[in-house]
């Protein structure tokens, strides 16, 4: 009983619970279904508010830690080991505060075998609370490579047309990412004898001095920064993101766009930094490279994008450059701005996808051309559609104004990147986020009614749909106006994390 | 003949005892109650696994030291008889659904059993050699079973064509080493190999050993053989020959050159090497292009005896070779747990005649039988080596063992064909689940039985994998 109380377990484990409960439920009970499925979420997240209650913000190291053996024999130490720290505390609550609002959206869009999609999005939030909480690599791993089945069949079953080709794309791109990191596990573990991270860094300082050279540091760092650039997904390695998020259901496309790319940045956060020092000191230069590629590259093929869902998909290219930027900075401004970016980037990419979702589901087309006016005819859709896509492109006063504020700032001025062109040529990031924002919008909400507009009975957004998207837009202009809270759960950590390195 | 000697062979005497009985006791069992056939065999094997378990922590040698027991063997054994039950419950309704219930396929099956434990138990080359016959033997008849068909009986006679041929290269080598070293006993050339030095006909004679092994154990380039027969045979003997035999391949090959060649480790594992490397490389690419599961699998059985042929390359390392042995035993009995399960799964989609084998036929099922889809993912997962299965825990066992032995390169091959191998096996989850069809499959209870088992074990244990990396690691061989 002990076990199962301990709030991260019981966070981490409790949709476990409903899907217990919908095992056993008539298939065709549809509504209870859906019922059983939010209600679990929605206690799911009350669980991560009592985490956060019984956080303390000031403590920089892991809390509320739940560690017991787990197999300790024949040389394996592996430890079931959760913890959170100011690192992840933002993540966990995010993942737990986009489930139920993703489930919502499924309302009217699901309909088909309702009760393994409710099943598959409980498990997937299990894997992701896992990913954030694990500090064990061994458990990491196991918990890493579990987000991706259900993730898989989310596409494959519930996606569009070339749903089989962009699930089994997704599938392969990560795992090939992963098997790296864990040859890289491996090695670790048996270098340090224990896959426990805060042992581990305890003992790699010695490690460095005596058995491990730079060169390999160097190959370790890669093959763990490969599965997570993979996951991000950093510029070149993006590629399978347009294709899962084009052909995932609305839903997917949350958690996708909003957690699952949060467990590549939050890789390198929780793993590359700390457990390779020196290599990242060395590689900031290039991360730094590449996250502005992706930043100008993301943004120049978001603008050519036909499809309004490619066009959200590619600015996530973009918008997860900026995190990888301000990470890479290594200083507290970028890192912290990094942290905020991600759960600012999970709130307005979230709420975009939720939006063109709406509008796909009436008209089934996500084709920019054919719209057009829908202003006049969908005001409320409009509004709310228009405040997430400025979020997104960064107005001062919302949420994403902050984060690449703050993470420019650190980035001009970061000894680890060493130059400040980087910053510089990801500002002109920023103006073309407004450039393909803008020109969306106008072409779907002003002008003259599109064939679209002018030929269905477009409704406006009912009371479930406001209730989706509204929790989103109230952080949007809480982060955006009144940020300092959330800096304080970050702060703390970031200043730990940054003080271990050799700069 | 002691006392000793005769309690180091009770179990296995015991088997081949019982199986002689049941073939005469067949003959008065009526032709429509074969079921009661099945039912002695199983019994039979329950009983000399209930001997086995009480020679746990038993080591001796026995018969002039041609035959031992020691954690390894018991081990090896157990996993044997308990896959050998799982081969009846599978035979058991299929036999009867192909029209080939007769009941000398269980003695056959028993008498195979005998040989493998025997394999497991052999601290002699000539009874290894012996071993080796009386396991292979009975396996050439059953490929053959279902004759008058075509396939079946084509399979047979290439198994028995291709294991004769590579029987006499155990035989060869046998002659070699006993030149080279004037014994069969393995610790007999382990102390002449490592006192003098080792000559060139030694390692001739170990390399030819290999030959022989890799092609029981289906190690490329000594593949040849294993997806015509595994396609041709009755599925259920597929099942069972692609567990037993390999286990008891592989027992021999870890005992074999654990205990007689550290000597020559160092030529030797340079070839152990590129065969694990060029097992799992080509059974995994080569299983991309199948249409037919059961060549599929035959593939991904091959490609597994890669990822085992792993573990055998640090043996000479004597650090690394305890944990070596246990990681591939360990994977053994994962593959082997969840190799029953697929290998059930497709004898329920399974028609007369060898239709519903293609990997199309898959299309639809997880509509219609959620239950045997779910099952079906599970062990596709454990095969790529994917939580939450013991596929995962055994490669991660195994990939350890492998770099602490200082064969990383090894290791990032191993896991980019595992990358590969996710592809097909996919393949087949997607046709359950995102393609439309309309399967029929047969129910039967022990068959739905074999499927529960092994998908809860396959699950269940990935939780709990401490006893078995314990008993895996107190395995250890009896060197002499």
């Amino acid at each position: 009983m002990e076990f199962l109380l301990q709030p991260l377990t019981l966070l981490t484990f409790f949709p476990l619970l409903g899907v217990l409960v919908l095992l056993f439920m008539n298939s065709e009970a549809k509504t209870a279904i859906r019922w059983v499925a939010m209600v679990t979420s929605l206690l799911t997240f009350g669980v991560s508010l009592w985490v956060l209650s019984q956080f303390n913000a000031s403590n920089p190291d892991l809390q509320l830690e739940a560690k017991y053996p787990w197999i300790n024999v024949a040389g394996w130490n592996i430890y079931y080991y959760l913890a959170v720290d100011g690192l992840s505390i933002l993540l966990v609550l995010l993942t737990a505060f986009l489930t139920p609002i993703s489930l919502l959206s499924t309302w009217t869009a699901v309909e088909d075998r309702v009760k393994d999609f409710m099943i598959f999005f409980l498990l997937l939030e299990v894997g992701m609370m896992g990913v954030f909480l694990a500090q064990d690599l061994f458990l990491f791993y196991i918990f890493w490579e579990f987000t991706l089945v259900p993730m898989y069949f989310l596409i494959g079953l519930w996606g569009g047309p070339r749903r089989i080709y962009a699930a089994v794309k997704f599938f392969l791109y990560t795992m090939a990412g992963s098997i790296l990191m864990l040859v890289a596990i491996l090695f670790l573990g048996i270098k340090a004898d224990t896959f426990n991270v805060p042992t581990m860094l305890a003992r790699l300082p010695d490690l460095y001095a005596t058995s491990i050279d730079p060169k390999t540091q160097m190959l370790l760092f890669i093959a763990f920064a490969a599965a997570f650039a993979i996951k991000v997904p950093m510029w070149p390695l993006h590629s399978w993101l347009p294709d899962a998020h084009v052909e995932a259901p609305t839903a997917g496309s949350v958690i996708l766009a909003g957690v699952l790319l949060k467990m590549g940045t939050y890789g390198f956060l929780r793993f590359n930094i700390p457990l390779f020092p020196d290599a990242t000191v060395q590689a900031a230069p290039w991360i730094a490279l590449l996250a502005t590629i992706g930043i100008i590259y993301g943004a120049a093929v978001s603008y050519a994008q036909q499809d309004v869902k490619k066009l959200v998909a590619y600015s996530s290219v973009s918008h997860l450059g900026f995190v990888m930027l301000g990470m890479f900075a290594l200083n507290p401004q970028g890192v912290a701005g990094a942290i905020l970016q991600m759960i600012n980037h999970g709130l307005s990419t979230g709420a975009l996808f939720l939006l063109i979702g709406m509008v796909y589901e009436q008209t089934h087309t996500r084709e920019i051309k054919v719209y057009g006016g829908l202003w006049k005819v969908m005001p409320v859709f409009g509004t709310v559609m228009l405040i997430s896509s400025l979020s997104s492109m960064g107005l001062p006063g919302l949420n994403g104004f902050v984060g690449e504020f703050t993470i420019l700032l650190g980035a001009f001025g970061s000894k680890a990147i060493g130059s400040p062109w980087y910053a510089g040529i990801s500002a002109i990031g920023v103006i073309m986020a407004a450039v393909y924002i803008l020109y969306m919008f106008q072409k779907m909400f002003l002008g003259p009614a599109g064939e679209i507009t002018h030929h269905h009975e477009l409704k406006d957004l009912n009371w479930r749909e406001i209730l989706t998207v509204a929790p989103l837009l109230i952080f949007m202009f809480w982060i955006g106006l009144y940020p300092a809270p959330f800096f304080n759960l970050i702060a703390p950590a970031v200043e730990k994390l940054l003080s271990a390195l050799p700069l | 003949m002691t006392q000793t000697d005769f309690y180091t062979i009770l179990p296995l005497t015991v088997l081949a005892v019982w199986a002689c009985l049941l073939l005469l006791a067949d003959l008065f069992i009526p032709k429509d109650r074969k079921g009661i056939t099945a039912f002695l065999s199983a019994l039979g094997l329950a009983v000399t696994l209930g001997l086995t378990i009480t020679q746990v922590g038993r080591e001796n040698l026995g018969f002039n030291n041609m035959v031992v027991v020691d954690g390894f063997s018991t081990f090896i054994n157990i996993i044997l008889l308990a896959s050998s039950l799982f081969g009846v419950a599978l035979a058991y309704g299929y036999i009867k659904r192909m029209g080939l219930e007769r009941g000398e396929y269980y003695t056959l099956m028993l008498f195979s059993v005998t040989g493998m434990m025997l394999m497991a138990q052999a601290a002699d080359l000539i009874i290894v050699f012996l071993a080796l016959e009386l396991l292979s033997i009975p396996l050439y008849v059953l490929a053959a079973f279902a004759r008058p068909n075509l396939q079946s009986e084509e399979a047979g006679v290439k198994y028995f064509l291709l294991g004769a041929f590579s029987t006499g290269f155990v035989v060869y080598g046998t002659a070699l080493i006993y030149g080279a070293t004037g014994t069969t006993s393995l610790g007999g050339i382990f102390f002449a190999a490592s006192n003098g030095t080792p000559g060139l006909l030694l390692t001739i004679g170990a390399a030819l050993l290999l030959v022989g092994f890799g092609f029981k154990v289906a190690a490329v380039p000594f593949h040849m053989w294993t997806p015509d027969v595994y396609q041709g045979s009755p599925t259920a003997v597929t099942a069972f020959m692609s567990s037993g035999a390999k286990i008891a391949g592989f027992a021999a090959l870890l005992r074999v050159f654990a205990s007689a060649f550290p000597s020559i480790s160092v030529d030797i594992t340079a070839v152990i090497w590129v065969l694990a490397a060029l097992t799992m490389i080509v059974g995994n690419i080569t299983a991309i292009s199948q249409t037919n599961i059961k060549r599929m699998l035959a593939y991904s059985s091959i490609a597994h005896a890669g990822y085992i042929l792993m573990a055998f390359v640090p043996y000479g390392n004597k650090e690394v070779m305890p944990v070596s042995v246990a990681a591939g035993l360990f994977y053994l009995v994962s593959y082997a747990v969840t190799n029953f399960g697929a290998w059930a799964v497709v004898i329920s989609l399974e028609k007369a005649e060898g239709k519903g084998l293609e990997i199309s036929d898959f299309a639809g099922l997880a509509k219609k039988y959620p239950a045997l889809a779910i099952a079906m993912t599970v062990f596709m997962l454990s095969f790529i080596g994917f939580p939450p299965t013991l596929g995962l825990v055994g490669k991660f066992y195994l990939f350890r063992a492998v770099i602490a032995g200082g064969y990383t390169g090894l290791a990032l091959i191993g896991v980019v064909t595992s990358l590969v191998s996710a592809y097909y096996y996919l393949r087949v989850v997607i046709n359950m689940y995102m393609r439309e069809g309309d399967p029929t499959i047969e129910r039967e209870q022990w068959l739905d039985f074999t499927t529960v088992t092994t998908a809860v074990a396959t699950v269940a244990l990935s939780f709990v994998p401490q006893w078995l990396f314990f008993m895996a690691s107190t395995a250890a061989l009896r060197l002499f």
